[in-house]
């Protein structure tokens, strides 16, 4: 009697927002199909996989794949690269918006501060093959224009994307190039946010401007800090299949190759599906346990996290 | 942009400016200017030398100014096929994956800021799950072969025509927006989708501008799904086709033969600036527009939510 009476009202309630419930449909089967769907395809990872057989068909082969892949010595170095990477992005290339933003912020002209945004903003719009282009044809040892210099003065051309020393300053110089700018529009709307009544507060007891940065600015924005900072952690196995792919060559595959091309060198172009499976699943596992634990590190701390 | 203005009457009543401050105030001028230059610069370069004549370039590299204007790069570039083809297909998947993309956005977002609605939180776990996890390539690959959608458009449109970050901004973004017009138009015995459409939609103009930008330039800019789930070269947006010309024409050993036949007539540092000129410049159009709506659009979104 209760049950019935219960689903009766469950019925009642889904009739009345059944229009809100209509409005869901298409995005929900979307991310089951587009992503839910590939997550259980993820079964791969543990089955001697074909495509004629199917997941289904295929027989398990366990975790032979995970034990084969620690044995490798490849994997090792594209560990080392991707992590290399990562690392010096984060020290190099995650400051930058930060300070730029703070520097922004204390442009006294307005018109400048939009003249400069408008700059800021634009290499956003340009595209990893773009930049790719430019670059290769800059640094070209035949008629790039660096090497054009370098020869004026009298130097000897430097085939720069063939090096495998010039190849992570090239990757941060442009990535910083492409996002600083953009970067520092969630940094600008933390500081926004700022109430200016500490501000004059501060001048009124005296405090200089590098008094209110300290005190005032940075603890304003520090929570966006922390947050993005968990998802760079979060996603530190990746370094964007888009600007490696298109940098690379096979004369610096030995520190270009990182976790996204292997996967795509192993599976699409070698056709060992299920290794590049697992190579990919292991990735995403340590990218989750980072976030978590990035997470977790920042709540003991006081910090507001991201969950 | 509206973070000046809370800084206004401060600064007027800062009169008494250290000596530290000035020089502070000198260092962030410069390298704010510098930076600003440097974003500039690169995009400059390519364009003015996709004018100039190969001659001028080799003589003196950073002049800037050329001589002559020799636009024969951008003739020549009208007859080779594989361009047209590119921006028919990037056009596509730009019109139609924005589209596909904003309908999505605006009908998801609107009842996930129902807090009643029942089961309103298992689906926006569900949804930013995928933010964190993904079941990686050759999964992703594999669906794409079962779904038939291998080799077809579709595979540039549908697998990334909607984010779990995007909603969620959108999400928060209709959350902020006054509650009592929408009130008003239930009394009024509207239903969720009017309400949707003549309320909601209209109030979410800024942020929905924004994400058309955010949207049509990603598609534009992308060509990682292409290399995954196209085979044909008709198929080729017009970033692949770029990277086809430009990148790898420089001898880097990945390049396909087919594409090298076409390549050999091409091979001018001038004819690839003017290239990469015909590929970013219409994107680079869209930014003007964005100015107007983007800042207010995006600030409120991205407050941390």
């Amino acid at each position: 009697m209760e049950t019935k009476s219960r689903f009766k009202s469950g019925c009642e309630y889904l009739k009345k927002k059944k229009n809100l419930y209509i409005m869901l449909v298409p995005a929900v089967l979307f991310f089951l199909v587009f992503h839910y769907a590939p997550m259980y395809g993820v079964l791969i990872a543990f089955k001697d996989f074909s495509f004629k057989k199917g997941i289904m068909g295929s027989a398990w082969i366990g975790l032979d794949n995970f034990i084969y892949m620690f044995h490798l010595d490849n994997f090792y170095m594209v560990f080392k690269n991707s992590l290399t990477l990562s690392f010096l992005r984060i020290v190099f290339t995650f400051p930058i918006p930060i300070l730029l933003a703070l520097f922004l912020n204390d442009i006294r002209s307005a018109r400048y501060q939009k003249v400069i945004q408008t700059l800021f903003y634009l290499p956003h719009f340009v595209s990893w093959v773009v930049i790719g282009g430019i670059l290769v044809n800059f640094l070209s040892p035949v008629d790039g224009v660096l090497n054009n210099i370098i020869t004026m003065f009298g130097g000897e051309p430097v085939y720069f994307l063939a090096e495998n020393k010039y190849f992570y300053p090239i990757i941060l110089l442009s990535s910083i190039w492409k996002e600083s700018g953009w970067g520092t529009i969630i940094y600008l709307a933390a500081i926004t946010g700022i109430s200016s009544e500490l501000y004059e507060a501060a001048r009124i007891d005296g405090a200089n401007k590098f008094q209110c940065m300290r005190f005032i600015t940075f603890p304003g924005i520090r929570s966006t800090v922390v947050t993005m900072l968990i998802l760079r952690l979060g996603s530190v196995m990746n370094n964007g299949f888009e600007q490696i792919f298109v940098l690379q060559n096979t004369r610096n595959l030995a520190v270009s190759e990182v976790f996204e091309t292997y996967t795509y060198r192993l599976g699409l172009l070698s056709g060992r599906y299920s290794f590049a499976t697992t190579v990919g699943l292991f990735t995403a596992v340590i990218n989750i346990i980072l976030l978590l634990g990035s997470n977790w590190v920042a709540r003991r701390l006081g910090e507001e996290g991201l969950f | 942009m509206s973070l000046s203005s809370n800084k206004k009457e401060g600064i007027l009543k800062f009169h008494k400016k250290s000596r530290l401050d000035r020089v502070y105030q000198i260092f962030i001028y410069v390298i704010l200017t510098l930076f600003a230059l440097a974003c500039l610069y690169p995009l400059l370069y390519v364009f003015i030398y996709s004018v100039t004549p190969y001659a001028e370039y080799i003589e003196n590299p950073m002049k800037m100014i050329p001589n002559s204007l020799d636009f024969t790069a951008y003739s020549k570039l009208l007859s080779f096929p594989l361009i047209y083809s590119g921006y028919r297909v990037t056009l596509i998947i730009t019109f139609v994956g924005t589209l596909l993309n904003i309908t999505l956005l605006c009908l998801t977002a609107y009842p996930l800021t129902k807090h009643d609605l029942k089961g309103r939180n298992i689906i926006l776990g569900m949804i930013t799950f995928t933010m964190f996890f993904n079941g990686g390539m050759i999964p992703n690959f594999y669906l794409i072969q079962n779904l038939h959608l291998y080799d077809s458009i579709w595979a540039l449109i549908l697998p990334g025509c909607l984010g779990a970050y995007n909603l969620i901004l959108m999400k928060n973004f209709i959350s902020q927006l006054p509650a009592s017009l929408e009130e008003s138009a239930y009394i009024d015995g509207a239903n969720e989708f009017q309400v949707l459409w003549k309320i909601i939609i209209p109030l979410s103009k800024p942020a929905i501008a924004t994400f058309v930008i955010f949207h049509m330039v990603s598609q534009w800019n992308s060509y990682f799904n292409a290399i995954i789930y196209t085979s044909s070269r008709k198929l080729w947006p017009l970033m692949l086709v770029l990277r086809e010309m430009v990148v790898e024409a420089s001898g880097t050993g990945l390049s396909n033969e087919a594409a090298a036949a076409d390549m050999a007539y091409v091979n001018s540092f001038t004819l690839k600036m003017a290239t990469i000129v015909v590929c970013v410049l219409p994107i680079l159009c869209v930014y003007p527009f964005m100015q107007r709506y983007f800042t207010k659009g995006i600030l409120v979104g991205s407050v941390k939510g």
